[in-house]
């Protein structure tokens, strides 16, 4: 309660401040937009249906890119943690591809899918795949030992010891490198969004760069809101439930 | 099969060490952790193998354990011989191995759930069951982080319990715990024992720990890794490791242990 009452003290004091420097007219209007303009302009384009339309053809990029950076990351991620050889090839190409931001997947995207959905799936893939595989890599990696060898007593082995041992055994890492690879794709759809205009579907990245085509900083920074805003509830609606269970079972965490 | 069916006690193993060794590799060369090492242990028997460390009682565990394998020599329970783990031979470690992403019950039940012929009722009356053999029967639904170190380890003793094993390999099970904790656990263990028959072969450094649990104390010594003298403990059960006579025993025992101990310091 007292946590919840500070919090929303700190976010009023942040809007105030932000109308304190919107009367102070240290910048025009057209550069610093009152709190209460960008809320006009957010319920316009609810109104008129472009936000709700935007934010749905980005979640449905993004979900899905994810989704299948996950399916491929996650059980390569295992097998370059189990096998040498795999490590060598598989495991370096995936340290070297992951320190490559995502945006530079663009003009690639673009050349070779052309100005289509695929090309922001291929984008948002990239993002996802080579975090997502290394973090769950690491986990694997670090798992005591002692897991494996008292699973094979108790008569595990082979499909079973994976998928009963070292897969929920990594699962910190995995929460941890899910987490990690939601934050790129994110980072990587907007940007080829902003990039890229697509005719299949405007997304919240078009809508922020219309904005800035148009001069209009309340629906830019309306926009921005929307997408922190986007970013915060997928946080809770995706990583807290297992966040918790980490936190209950592994007794981690506050 | 019933629950009530897999509860009866199997007839204990006889366990034959034939001629093992086994080298590790080391800074400087080879190390002969188990050199020529021939053991038998009786149907029910008690064995515990006691020695400082590097002597070589852990790897012999695990040969027995089946985690590895001998360079040469033979391993046998019931005339079988013994290639890899297998789940008539139940293990519980120093550290607790329990699996944090399970509860207590979820623990006991990973074995059980492996044994083909039993329905989920079943394994979870058999868990229940060992649960409550090691006193823990209010705490089947506690995460593993919440227990203390002795009620970690008698989770560990129930799920190593809990397939029905014939033989349990232990390997210094109470190292880790504060003495007021392991006094209870040796007592209880000797209940278990008597309870459940099986073949116990039991690794510590701790030699009072060993004549309170053993019919029978096998001293080793390091390099190479070697049996040097073994003694039977006549003392009536259940015993209690702050009485005279067990103090006795074990001050023979230690007395032979350091013997051998500076003997094979001057061999070097």
């Amino acid at each position: 309660m007292k946590r919840s009452l500070v919090a929303i003290l700190f976010f009023a004091s942040l809007i105030i401040l932000w109308q304190a420097l919107v009367y102070a007219e240290i910048w025009s209007p057209v550069l610093l937009p009152s709190p209460l303009d960008v809320a006009r302009y957010l319920w316009a384009a609810i109104l008129d249906g472009s936000l709700i339309e935007g934010s749905w053809v980005t979640m449905k990029r993004l979900l899905l890119g994810y989704l299948i950076g996950c399916v491929i990351g996650l059980p390569l991620g295992l097998a370059t943690a189990r096998s040498k050889y795999l490590s060598d090839t598989i495991g370096v190409l995936a340290l070297g591809l992951q320190t490559l931001p995502s945006v530079c997947w663009v003009p690639l995207a673009l050349l070779w899918f052309g100005q289509s959905e695929s090309a922001m799936l291929f984008v948002v893939i990239m993002g996802t795949l080579w975090s997502v595989l290394i973090a769950v890599d690491n986990g694997a990696r670090s798992l005591p030992p002692i897991y494996v060898r008292a699973a094979r007593t108790m008569g595990s082995s082979g499909l079973h010891t994976l998928i009963k041992v070292i897969l929920p055994a990594s699962l910190p890492f995995v929460v941890g490198g899910m987490k990690q690879g939601w934050a790129f794709a994110w980072r990587s759809l907007m940007a080829a969004e902003i990039y890229v205009t697509l005719l299949t579907g405007y997304g919240l990245g078009h809508l922020l760069h219309f904005g800035r085509e148009l001069n209009a900083m309340d629906q830019v920074i309306g926009i921005m809101l929307v997408i922190v805003l986007i970013g915060l509830a997928a946080d809770k609606v995706l990583f807290s439930p297992w966040e918790r269970f980490l936190q209950k079972r592994w007794g981690t965490g506050s | 099969m019933s629950s009530a069916a897999e509860l009866i006690n199997p007839p204990p193993s006889k366990l034959v060490v034939d001629h093992v060794t086994k080298s590790f590799k080391s800074q400087n060369g080879w190390l002969k952790a188990l050199d020529d090492v021939s053991l038998t242990v009786n149907e029910g028997e008690f064995v515990c193998l006691v020695g400082p460390s590097g002597c070589g009682k852990s790897t012999l565990l695990n040969l027995i354990a089946g985690l590895d394998t001998p360079e040469s020599g033979t391993l046998s329970s019931d005339g079988q011989p013994i290639i890899g783990t297998g789940r008539e031979r139940g293990v519980m470690f120093q550290e607790h191995a329990l699996f944090p992403w399970l509860d207590v019950l979820g623990n006991v039940l990973f074995g059980l759930q492996l044994k083909p012929n039993l329905n989920k009722a079943e394994c979870i009356d058999i868990a229940k069951y060992y649960l409550q053999l090691v006193g823990l029967g209010r705490f089947i639904h506690a995460n593993i982080h919440e227990l203390s170190g002795g009620m970690k380890q008698r989770v560990a003793l129930a799920r190593a319990l809990a397939p029905n094993p014939r033989i349990l390999c232990m390997d210094e099970p109470f190292a880790a715990l504060d003495a007021m904790t392991r006094e209870q656990l040796y007592a209880d263990l000797q209940d278990i024992w008597a309870k459940r028959k099986k073949t116990i072969i039991f690794v510590t450094h701790n030699v009072r720990e060993a004549v309170c649990l053993g019919d029978r104390v096998v001293l080793f010594s390091p390099n190479p890794g070697r049996i040097r003298e073994q003694f039977h403990i006549q003392l009536p059960r259940p015993r209690d490791i702050n009485s005279v006579e067990l103090a006795e025993q074990a001050t023979l025992i230690t007395r032979a242990l350091k013997q051998h101990n500076s003997q094979s310091l001057s061999a070097e």
